[in-house]
């Protein structure tokens, strides 16, 4: 089936797998009528109906605290945070529950929840509604994070999600999901009409090259896809590598790409400090520091809250151009 | 659905001299609902324009847009008496609240623009709306506004100012657990806090019926001993009266007030809103007590105006929103270094 970005890939993963698990039952604000307002849960109400999807009050903390119990005797909810930006009304449940119980109670308690959000600007949205913030969820021991960037790595991401016994966060980018009212920057490509799973920790390298190597997710892997375009027309050949999920991180394929080439440019549209960047360069560095020809760069929000005005939004989100002037310095 | 029969002609005369309301009174508030009115008609225009096919990134203005058209009488029957340094925290739908502080309508308009002469210079938009002279601040988080009024009225008791904070919030709002908390709070230390809620029936797409144990939100303040009303949100009078008792009483120290306000909104939830939720038979209900144009008839058969009065005082507020338009189109953009200014004082 061809499928037009991650919403509806998303949201067909989580169709197949309730159909093969009962257990399955999807949580949310505006679950329903507006499949989360990203349409990572569009057409589940219509087929399995108001038992098993379920429109929530507003209340972040409580819902993800029904989460946490219901996990634990027996469910394997599916929650919507709907922008990742509400998470501060919910966090407590999540950082020290969702994520911990299992440990603390020495196994005694899985937590099998799926959290699916949605992440990211460029549309004017502002400071509230267009953060990214995988980074605190990567930061909290209990996650494992995942940011898919193509409808194919959406959906078998999800289906693993869905049968992973650990809570799971899906961010999923806006600018990526297809839906009509937004910028569209992902792609449309055929996904098989059968489930399929994609393992967590498996960076895919979307671009092969020698020069440099560009590390990033979501939407700043397509974007870093533009901008290595416009290198080759200079001659410079650049790796583009997509995490796909932080937590577990694939150390193995950005050390060896690394290796290869040399030269390092990480992107993200997180904040810079204490961020996925330092991570992955510190992961690097520890591994491959004696084949780095260059000091390792990177490109992120400039520990700024996103502002409105498109103007002062284009200067701190990185953009193709940026990326690509960023990975040129690495060169020259 | 519960809005209050119309009254007569002497009834309402009674209504509104026990409100304290002149006639003049009831011109300015006119006057109020109806800017807001076209002002966000006027927004709602520009809004869309560029955006055909629907993207929210297209056009003039950018991002989401949500829109109180048919909830003028709430914001300005709560706001009318309002001081200058009273407090008023709002919502992701702040426009109406805004006007009715006496928020400058060429600065709120820059902002929601994008533009440098904006209220925040261009950083908040149109669900970040901050004005220090007016009073006024927002949130786009759900659920935000009950704590921060609560904590603007623990100032005011603090410091011994006889000030009242609003706090304004939808039925969707009032589920969140701020609500809860707030309304203990404000209720164990008698703060001079004011909370209206707004009930418009939905949460984005969620009627109100599917996640409320209770029918009002007002059951529940009652429970934290805070005097609690139920108004109608489509009557400015009705609004008015209720609220300017609980102002007096807080200001006397008397503490906090819970009214839930009935009101609807004509428009979607935000621009571009589908609006499958809802039925046409029940916008077509509530549009038939349009809050304006039942001042208007009021006013009209007490003979507190005539047509032409009110012709005028709506060509008034026609060319204030005209000209803050204008004055919003034709500014310029912040420069892209301002992006980086101002994360601390
Ligand atoms: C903490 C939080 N959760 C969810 C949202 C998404 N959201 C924005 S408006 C809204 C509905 C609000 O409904 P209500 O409080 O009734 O106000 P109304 O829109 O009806 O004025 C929701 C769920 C949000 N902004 N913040």
């Amino acid at each position: 089936m061809k499928i037009r970005g991650i919403a509806q890939a998303i949201a067909e993963g989580i169709r197949q797998e309730m159909e093969r698990n009962d257990r399955i039952v999807v949580l949310g604000e505006d679950v329903t009528y507006w499949g989360a307002v990203f349409g990572f849960t569009m057409g589940l109400f219509e087929k399995f109906g108001r038992r098993r999807v379920i429109d929530t009050p507003i209340t972040e903390q409580t819902f993800m605290g029904i989460a946490v119990g219901a996990a634990a005797a027996g469910l394997h909810p599916v929650v919507s945070l709907m922008f990742v930006d509400f998470l501060g009304a919910g966090f407590d449940q999540m950082f020290n529950h969702m994520a911990k119980n299992y440990y603390m109670s020495g196994g005694q308690f899985p937590m099998p929840v799926t959290v699916i959000t949605a992440i990211g600007g460029g549309y004017g949205d502002s400071a509230q509604h267009s953060q990214v913030l995988y980074g605190l969820f990567a930061h909290l021991p209990g996650f494992k994070v995942v940011i898919p960037s193509t409808p194919y790595d959406a959906k078998g991401l999800t289906i693993k999600a869905l049968r992973d016994n650990n809570p799971v966060v899906i961010f999923g980018h806006k600018l990526l999901t297809g839906l009509p009212f937004l910028p569209f920057e992902g792609i449309e490509e055929e996904v098989p009409d059968e489930p399929y799973e994609i393992d967590f920790g498996k960076a895919a390298v979307r671009r092969e090259g020698s020069d440099l190597t560009i590390i990033a997710t979501a939407l700043m892997v397509h974007r870093s896809l533009k901008a290595a375009e416009m290198l080759q027309k200079e001659g410079i050949s650049a790796e583009v590598i997509d995490l796909r999920t932080l937590v577990p991180l694939d150390e193995e394929t950005i050390v060896k790409s690394a290796k290869k080439t040399g030269r390092v440019l990480i992107v993200d549209e997180d904040y810079m400090s204490y961020g996925m960047t330092g991570e992955v360069a510190f992961r690097i560095q520890a591994k491959a520091l004696s084949n780095l020809k260059v000091p390792i760069a990177r490109l992120a929000v400039p520990d700024v809250p996103i502002p409105f005005s498109e103007p002062l939004e284009s200067a701190v989100i990185p953009s193709v151009n940026s990326i690509y002037n960023e990975a040129k310095k690495l060169v020259h | 659905m519960i809005i209050k029969p119309e009254p007569s002609p002497k009834d309402l005369s009674f209504f509104i001299e026990n409100a304290g309301l002149k006639p003049s009174d009831l011109l300015n508030m006119y006057k109020k609902m109806v800017t807001i009115r076209y002002f966000e008609e006027s927004i709602k225009k520009v809004y869309h324009e560029g955006k055909n096919p629907f993207n929210m990134a297209a056009g003039i203005i950018r991002g989401e847009m949500h829109l109180s058209i048919g909830q003028e009488a709430v914001a300005v029957g709560s706001l009318y008496n309002a001081r200058d340094e009273d407090a008023v925290i709002s919502t992701h739908r702040p426009h109406h609240h805004a006007i009715a502080k006496g928020v400058d309508l060429k600065a709120l308009a820059a902002e929601i623009f994008g533009k440098a002469t904006g209220l925040c210079k261009g950083k908040g938009g149109h669900m970040h709306l901050f004005d220090r002279t007016k009073n006024f601040a927002c949130s786009g988080i759900v659920g935000a506004s009950f704590p921060q009024a609560a904590g603007a009225a623990f100032a005011f008791k603090y410091l011994g100012k006889d000030n009242v904070a609003f706090a304004f919030a939808g039925e969707g709002a009032a589920n969140h657990g701020t609500f809860a908390e707030t309304l203990n709070i404000a209720s164990a230390w008698e703060l001079p806090l004011i909370i209206i809620i707004e009930d418009n029936k939905y949460a984005d797409s969620t009627p109100k019926s599917l996640v409320m144990s209770t029918t009002f939100h007002y059951q529940r303040g009652l429970a934290y001993n805070v005097p609690s009303y139920l108004v109608d949100g489509m009557d400015v009078i009705d609004v008015y009266s209720v609220v300017k008792k609980a102002a007096e009483r807080a200001r006397k120290g008397f503490g906090p007030t819970l009214i839930e306000a009935l009101t609807y909104r004509y428009v979607g939830h935000f621009e571009g809103d589908g609006e499958e939720y809802r039925t046409k038979e029940e916008v077509e209900f509530w549009s038939a007590v349009d809050p304006i144009r039942r001042l208007e008839n009021r006013l009209l058969k007490l003979n507190y105006a005539d047509n032409d009065i009110l012709a005028k005082l709506r060509e008034e507020a026609r060319r204030e929103v005209q000209e803050a338009i204008n004055f919003a189109m034709n500014s310029p953009y912040p420069d892209p270094s301002e992006a980086f200014r101002g994360v601390f004082a």
